[in-house]
């Protein structure tokens, strides 16, 4: 019963052991045909087009309205305290620490990390990464490297369009709709956001984009290794645990980012 | 790349592979001999496509070796195997073509990614192997707007593009109707009457595929019942290997025996 029971223990650690391992190692061979040449400025400009420009729009109204709410609700909470005119502050030191670099991840998660996936899954469910292999073509530098390129660059720079827009979206609600002084809202957030807030903001996004598209692309390359299923059935439970994952890790790690660099 | 030893183009020793709890090879032993035809046969899940994917280097056994003209595939590094490689050509059971690639960029996608071939070479070089599995006119189709034969023949003309020395056909004519397998079956002839590669046919097509065949292999219970001559096959004494024969072409075949 106990040998059993240890056994088990054991076994279920090797296993998880040998999958951290594997995932690991295809990381360093990914970024290490992301950075040895030659470069695959096509596909790169491809994936550009599908996990960056594409999101643009999704990326646009979520900044928006997430600095409209966030100009509503912090109007209400600093009129308490008659601190209206730190409104600007509020919103952009938010965003850009925080929620820009969080939501946007999050967003592209959604939105391309778990096509990232499927078409990975896809890929490795009738045998074309095998098929690849078998031509001498490296799958990690043909496949991966455009996608970790092209993530790492969008994702900070779809960070930075969301934290642009939030604070418009922010002055929008608090100066126009509800009379918050123009000059105090753009003058507070000049004085209260320094370089310190932007470098964690890029380092954020820099950090998530690389767990995003590792998470979403190691979960389809690996799609026989977490026993999820076979066929279709198997790709779709993949994709779903692939963004739920890469959700979950974004949230860690933003939490360890914050507390390391505060 | 060297000849093999006596002519042996891949040799698999002792290879034991275990899928979590099922013990899928028992000690494989087999040779290939180069330029000749193996056909390997099984049934269903006795792991002929585990044996393929092993003389491939995509999974690595638990215990054995795989020699590739007399070098352990097991003990190359990634650079090694990668020019091992450049000698296969492979057409997978479902074809494996790359789905969002034209017909002409999957067949030409080895020669852009391998060589430093010109843009105009590459073009000849396509067109003649899709003369040669006789398609015209799908060269801007995708996989998906193709039948099942057609993206077997696209598979085989990309598994030929690189001029290989060993070529594996992992089931060439499983989910084809009966004229459809024919015409594989004619162009394969066709090829390796010209060709004369070392050619490794993992399929359960069983006879037809006996007509292709300069050795046949039996796989089961995770072991090679016998790598032999159709003929020397069809009058083997091997009870898995007369089995296989009764099962397949019934008892005429298998009334005789052969004295060694």
């Amino acid at each position: 019963m106990v040998i059993s029971l240890l056994n088990r223990i054991g076994g279920w650690t090797i296993e998880n052991l040998d999958r951290r391992g594997q995932e690991t190692i295809f990381l360093f061979n990914c970024l290490l045909a992301s950075i040895a040449p030659p470069y695959k400025f096509k596909a790169i400009l491809h994936q550009m087009l599908f996990i960056g420009a594409s999101s643009v729009f999704v990326i646009f109204f979520t900044g928006a309205f997430t600095g409209m709410v966030l100009g509503l609700q912090g109007y209400y909470s600093l009129r308490q305290f008659g601190a209206e005119g730190a409104l600007g502050s509020a919103v952009g030191l938010s965003l850009i620490r925080e929620l820009g670099p969080v939501l946007t991840a999050l967003m592209v998660t959604g939105r391309a990390g778990s096509a990232i996936c499927a078409e990975i899954g896809i890929m490795r469910n009738s045998d074309q990464i095998d098929a690849l292999e078998c031509m001498a073509i490296d799958p990690h530098k043909y496949i991966m490297s455009p996608k970790f390129t092209a993530a790492i660059l969008c994702i900070p720079l779809l960070t930075s369009i969301f934290d642009v827009v939030g604070i418009f979206g922010g002055a929008l609600v608090g100066v126009k709709l509800l009379g918050v002084n123009e000059g105090a809202y753009f003058q507070g957030l000049y004085k209260s956001v320094v370089w310190a807030d932007v470098y964690m903001g890029i380092v954020k996004s820099l950090v998530f984009a690389l767990l995003m598209v590792w998470i979403c692309s190691s979960r389809g390359f690996f799609l026989y290794m977490y026993k999820v299923g076979f066929g279709s059935e198997g790709v779709s439970r993949a994709t779903t645990q692939a963004v739920v994952m890469s959700s979950v890790t974004i949230l860690v790690a933003d939490y360890l980012i914050t507390s390391i660099m505060l | 790349m060297t000849n093999g030893a006596n002519g042996i183009a891949i040799e698999l020793r002792g290879l034991n592979k275990t899928f979590g709890r099922q013990q899928v090879l028992r000690g494989v032993d087999l040779a290939i001999r180069e330029g000749c035809t193996t056909v390997i046969v099984g049934a269903s899940g006795q792991g002929k496509s585990v044996l393929i994917k092993h003389m491939l280097g995509l999974l690595r056994p638990d215990e054995g070796e795989v020699l590739i003209y007399g070098k352990d595939l097991l003990k190359m590094n990634r650079r090694e195997l990668n020019e091992t490689r450049q000698n296969f050509g492979v057409l997978f059971q479902g074809a494996a073509l790359f789905d969002s690639l034209t017909v002409y960029e999957n067949i030409a996608l080895p020669l852009l990614e391998r060589t430093k071939l010109s843009s105009g070479e590459i073009h000849r070089r396509v067109r003649e192997k899709l003369d040669l599995v006789d398609l015209e006119g799908v060269e801007e189709k995708y996989p998906a707007q193709l039948s099942g034969g057609m993206k077997k023949r696209v598979g085989l003309a990309r598994a030929l593009i690189l001029e290989p020395k060993v070529i594996f056909l992992d089931e060439p004519t499983t989910g084809l109707d009966v004229k459809m397998s024919k015409e594989i079956y004619r162009l394969f002839e066709a090829m390796q009457n010209k060709l004369r590669l070392t050619v490794v046919i993992v399929s359960h097509d069983a006879p037809k595929i006996f007509k292709l065949a300069d050795y046949i292999a039996l796989i089961a219970e995770g072991k090679i019942q016998g790598c032999v001559p159709p003929e020397e096959f069809q009058l083997s004494s091997n009870p898995y290997i007369r089995r296989f024969v009764e099962d397949t072409m019934g008892n005429i075949y298998a009334s005789g025996e052969i004295k060694t």
